[in-house]
């Protein structure tokens, strides 16, 4: 009986005393709300079991994508991982990241919004716990001095109707009374503007095929599209190169097209004058993009089941709600936003949520998207410039043509 | 015995091991092998994030570069088509797709009555190679002139001369990314300081240079930026260069009744022959290989006003994955800068001399 | 006499009034950006834009603060980024000077074979910009094998360390150009009492170097030393964690969704500042030594 006993015991003690396995994972490093509410995340995660640890590296946003990729070049990535979305579909086709299918999908992915997944090839390779929708921010005391019609869900603005309202605006005193982010580059342009496009009838590329893009991304659309953004800077509607970000704010321009990203801080210094209004309408209804940052696994993690497990805990819903009370951005599931303050019933943020829910439109899940996204940036930006939209927006279907034949296509 | 006597003479071996050593294993380890890996790179297909097999290219990458169609120019159809000479070449794209696969516009040339258009299947890298002409051609003689009178400047007693020698080197220590912010700020064309100035001096409704957005003159407004954060580091060694000349040189003149420019002429400036090379060819040399400045400023626009060929490899490379075309473009630039140096080597030492 | 003496006297005075104009004209021009930098670093971030083109823009006013030092060094890590870009920085002078100068003198003063050649590489390498190599650098500097003396073992793969970030580049073919230049000027009679007196090339190599080369040694140090300090590219590819980060990666932090500027240029005034002491400071030294050292025929 007391050998046995002995060796209950010593069992016992050895199981209770093994060492939680660390699992490392990359973040990219972005403002102090956000920070903290990851950190609380993990620390939670890593309070509420014993098996695993989650260890957190944080990297610098400005150059995050070159570390990722000259770390997937050279085999160091970590377990896990955060990404910007539609870079998700490149990563995975070069095997970087794995699938998050059977026994590594995390319990809960289908209560997401469409935003917080990433799919490549019918196959889940990342989840997010937040997203961002697009929304055009006014002031009702402004809308309502200058004889606006607030814009509704049922009634957004058609693209038309809105550039006449812009040029009354001007007529009435304002410099610029459009903010787009111009001083932007980047993804920027490719996420704010593409689903422009969507809401036009046409795309970035054939969605069906991901192979055809003479004849969507140059169509008569939308050539129209890319008219209609450099008749804004013509007119001087939106200024192109805004000194900062600050117009809104400051009162000189009285919309701003951005990510809800803004909606805190301008709530803060604008209160209940404050309106989110949804985008203007380039055909039957507006789009608005989605996808943010979300995690995925390293094809050479070590610790698949560990990672799932962080994975799962990440997109319960009082994760969600918390990291979005947190942070004020957008979470990815229905009973996450109902528990938070900011994006319940009646909140302010419903209204993004809403937005998500009727027009969000995922960027093209192509490994060649990069590409695309890069292509699309210069077309809008030569359409800026006052070069002819037919001529850039060729320009742009080109280059990707070009990629998708060195490529093979993808795989598509 | 003569002529070894002004010599050291054949050192050992063991000597020179020690002293070149080091450097050379440190050489062929970290930069002739990652050269000769890039090399082996551009006649390939190999790309960054890779899950195809490695095919070899042969010269595929290189033809890219500079393959180029000249078509005589089809009598326009219309007003519109006569301004817009690209729509002219997708036209002509359109009907015969097969001939101009993969080719872009690129110019249009007119010869006498006769005019041409002219497409490439890179027009970006051969818009970059004329670019990266011009900026040497603006940026070497301007920040040599400029840190050549600099250092003469400050090699003169006067009070406030080390204030003013860390003054002009200042720029040189700031971060890339801060001086090209800062410069950004500066030449914005609406609240920017250049223009303010311009505004001030010139009145109110004068045209303001759009700086960074006019294809025209961006680069320019590079090369002017580029000459400010650089010539302080040129100074400086103008600088070293002048304080080996020997001071009884000057004192003989002086005896002799030279005044300052014929000092300047005939004990300065032979004096700096050498330092002159140096300064001359390793300025040209940095600035065909301009990259940080145009990323951060401009990004290659306006309309790839401002993209140079480092600049378009690493965009190619980095950005797009295209490792291999990468590789044959700096390839390429290397052959090509080395020859202009020694070009430009030679031909100075024979001024000089 | 009288009128003469006067007329070279107020001619004087002109030209020192002119010089002392075209001094301070030429100070703003060139220090202008920076003393925005160190103003800006004062001022709220979103009063940054708007008073750019202001000429109070360098005033101290009632909105200038030391928030964004304090969010600086709240967030943490600027001690530790400036530690190691300090000793990525000494090692790589330090280093640098030495086998920099040796292979430049051996190059300039000795006679063997094979000098042609290695003189065509090294200003070949002159001319290869880092960027052409960094993609097949990055492969072969994760493979390479490292002694770690602390813990006596070796290990694979140099990613994540200080010694990524000097190591590949203690051999700078610029400062051999510099050190071949300046050696080539030194009257080789030196390098012939040396040998006379029955010296090898190292002892001569270190007597010649020490007296009379300082000002090249500054110049090459001050070279070798901004080439470390603003070295940004090649941490971004190779270290990813923040042990081993150097202060122009640890820049990007602000440069997030948001740009925060007030902090960008609280932080850049952190780095640029010490940087510019010691380049002042340096400089005196520099000064005398050559003053002394005047070449004796």
């Amino acid at each position: 009986m007391k050998p046995v006993l002995l060796l209950v015991l010593s069992l016992t003690v050895a199981i209770a005393s093994a060492a939680p396995i660390d699992i490392k994972i990359w973040r990219h490093e972005t403002d102090d709300k956000e920070m903290k509410a990851s950190a609380a995340t993990v620390e939670r995660f890593n309070r509420k079991q014993s098996a695993w640890r989650i260890v957190t590296e944080t990297l610098p946003q400005g150059s995050y994508q070159q570390a990722v990729v000259a770390a997937a070049m050279t085999s160091k990535l970590p377990c896990v991982l955060d990404l910007d979305q539609p870079t998700v579909p490149n990563f995975a086709w070069a095997g970087h990241i794995q699938p998050l299918e059977g026994p590594l999908r995390p319990a809960g992915v289908d209560a997401l919004i469409p935003g917080g997944r990433s799919t490549y090839k019918r196959k889940l390779y990342a989840v997010g716990q937040f997203d961002v929708a697009l929304a055009l921010f006014a002031r009702k005391s402004v809308l309502a001095r200058h004889g606006v019609r607030l814009a509704t869900l049922a009634q957004p603005y058609t693209a038309d109707e809105f550039r006449d309202i812009l040029r009354r605006l001007k007529r009435a005193g304002y410099a610029y009374p459009l903010d787009l982010n111009m001083q932007l580059s980047g993804e920027w342009l490719a996420y704010g503007f593409s689903p422009w496009l969507q809401s036009a009838g046409t795309d970035l590329i054939d969605r069906k095929s991901f192979t055809v893009v003479d004849g969507v991304l140059n169509s008569d659309a939308a050539v129209a599209v890319v008219d209609y953004f450099r008749s804004l800077f013509e007119e001087r509607l939106a200024s192109r190169k805004p000194a900062d970000d600050q117009s809104f704010p400051s009162g000189r321009a009285a919309f701003h097209y951005t990510g809800s990203w803004s909606a805190t801080l301008y709530r803060q210094k604008f209160g209940d004058d404050l309106v989110a209004l949804p985008p203007p309408a380039f055909g039957a209804r507006p789009r608005i993009g989605a996808g943010s940052w979300q995690w995925a696994v390293a094809s050479t993690c070590p610790h698949t089941q560990g990672a799932r497990m962080f994975l799962e805990h990440l997109i319960t819903p009082q994760e969600i709600a918390a990291f979005a009370d947190a942070t004020g951005l957008m979470p990815t599931s229905q009973a996450a936003a109902d528990a938070t303050t900011l994006f319940r019933e009646g909140a302010f943020g419903r209204a993004f949520f809403e937005f998500a829910r009727e027009f969000a439109v995922l960027r093209p899940e192509t490994p060649g998207y990069p590409t695309i996204s890069s292509a699309f940036e210069r077309a809008l930006k030569e359409a800026r410039e006052g070069v002819d939209s037919a001529e850039a927006l060729d320009r742009a279907v080109e280059a990707v043509q070009q990629d998708l034949r060195r490529n093979r296509n993808y795989g598509f | 015995m003569a002529s070894d006597a002004s010599k050291f003479g054949h050192a050992r071996w063991s000597e020179v091991a020690a002293m070149v050593g080091p450097a050379l294993l440190l050489f062929a380890g970290f930069v002739l092998l990652p050269f000769l890996m890039s090399v082996a790179f551009s006649f390939t297909n190999i790309k960054l994030l890779q899950p195809e097999p490695l095919e070899w290219a042969g010269l595929d990458n290189y033809t890219r570069m500079f393959a180029l169609k000249v078509i005589e120019a089809p009598s326009a159809a219309s007003e519109v088509e006569q301004q817009i000479p690209s729509r002219q070449w997708r036209q002509l794209k359109r009907a015969q797709p097969a001939s101009f696969e993969g080719y872009q516009y690129l110019a249009r040339i007119s010869i006498g009555d006769a005019s041409f258009l002219i497409g490439a299947r890179d027009p970006q890298f051969l818009r970059s190679v004329a670019n990266t002409f011009l900026f040497a051609l603006l940026v070497v003689p301007m920040q040599s002139a400029l840190a050549l009178a600099m250092a003469l400047w400050v090699n003169r007693k006067f009070r406030g001369r080390v204030l003013l020698r860390t003054v002009f080197f200042s720029p040189v220590v700031t971060s890339m990314v801060v001086v090209a912010a800062l410069w950004g700020l500066v030449l914005h064309t609406d609240v920017g300081l250049a223009n303010q100035v311009l505004r001030s001096l010139f009145g109110a409704g004068t045209t303001q240079p759009d700086w960074l957005g006019d294809p025209h003159i961006a680069m320019l407004s590079i090369a002017i930026m580029s000459a400010w954060q650089g010539a302080g580091f040129q100074m400086l060694i103008f600088l070293s260069g002048l304080q080996s000349i020997s001071m009884e040189q000057y004192e003989a003149a002086d005896v002799m009744g030279a005044n300052r420019w014929q000092k300047f002429i005939y004990i300065t400036l032979p004096g700096l022959r050498n330092t002159l090379v140096f300064v001359l060819v390793s300025t040209t040399i940095m600035a065909f290989g301009l990259f940080t400045q145009v990323d951060v400023l401009t990004g290659g626009g306006p309309r790839d006003a401002t993209s140079t060929i480092i600049f378009h490899a690493v965009r190619v490379g980095f950005r797009e994955q295209d490792i291999a075309y990468g590789s044959a473009m700096t390839l390429v630039f290397f052959v090509f800068v080395l020859l202009l140096s020694l070009a430009q080597k030679k031909l100075t030492a024979k001024v000089g001399s | 006499m009288s009128a003469s003496r006067t007329s070279a006297g107020s001619r004087q005075v002109a030209a020192s009034v002119l010089h002392t104009a075209l001094l301070v004209l030429a100070a703003i021009v060139f220090a202008y950006p920076l003393l925005f930098m160190f103003a800006a670093g004062f001022k709220p971030g979103d009063a940054i834009f708007t008073e750019l083109g202001s000429p109070t823009a360098l005033i101290p006013d009632a909105r200038w603060s030391l928030d964004n030092y304090r969010a600086v060094f709240e967030k943490g890590s600027i001690g530790a980024y400036l530690l190691n870009s300090g000793l990525i920085a000494l090692v790589g002078v330090v280093g640098g000077i030495f086998i920099n100068s040796a292979v430049a003198f051996a190059l300039a003063k000795l006679e063997w074979r094979g000098r042609g050649l290695v003189l065509s590489l090294v200003i070949a390498i002159l001319i290869v910009p880092f960027e052409v190599l960094a993609i097949p650098l990055l492969l072969i500097v994760s493979k390479l094998p490292w002694f770690d003396v602390a813990s006596g073992s070796l290990t694979t793969g140099w990613l994540d360390t200080l010694h990524v970030q000097i190591v590949p580049f203690l051999a700078n073919a610029f400062c051999v150009f510099l050190f071949y230049q300046f050696f080539k000027d030194v009257p080789d009679e030196l390098v012939e009492a040396g040998r006379m007196d029955g010296a090898g090339a190292l002892t001569i190599y270190f007597r010649l170097v020490m007296p009379v080369c300082k000002p090249v040694i500054v110049t090459a140090a001050i070279i070798l030393f901004l080439g470390m300090w603003n070295q940004y590219l090649w941490p971004v590819m190779t270290v990813h964690t923040s042990g081993a980060r150097p202060v122009m990666v640890g820049l990007q932090q602000y440069f997030g969704r948001t740009t925060q500027w007030g902090e960008i240029m609280a932080y850049a005034s952190l780095i640029t500042l010490p940087v510019l002491l010691f380049f002042l400071l340096f400089q005196k030294h520099f000064i005398r030594s050559v003053v002394g050292a005047g070449i004796k025929g």
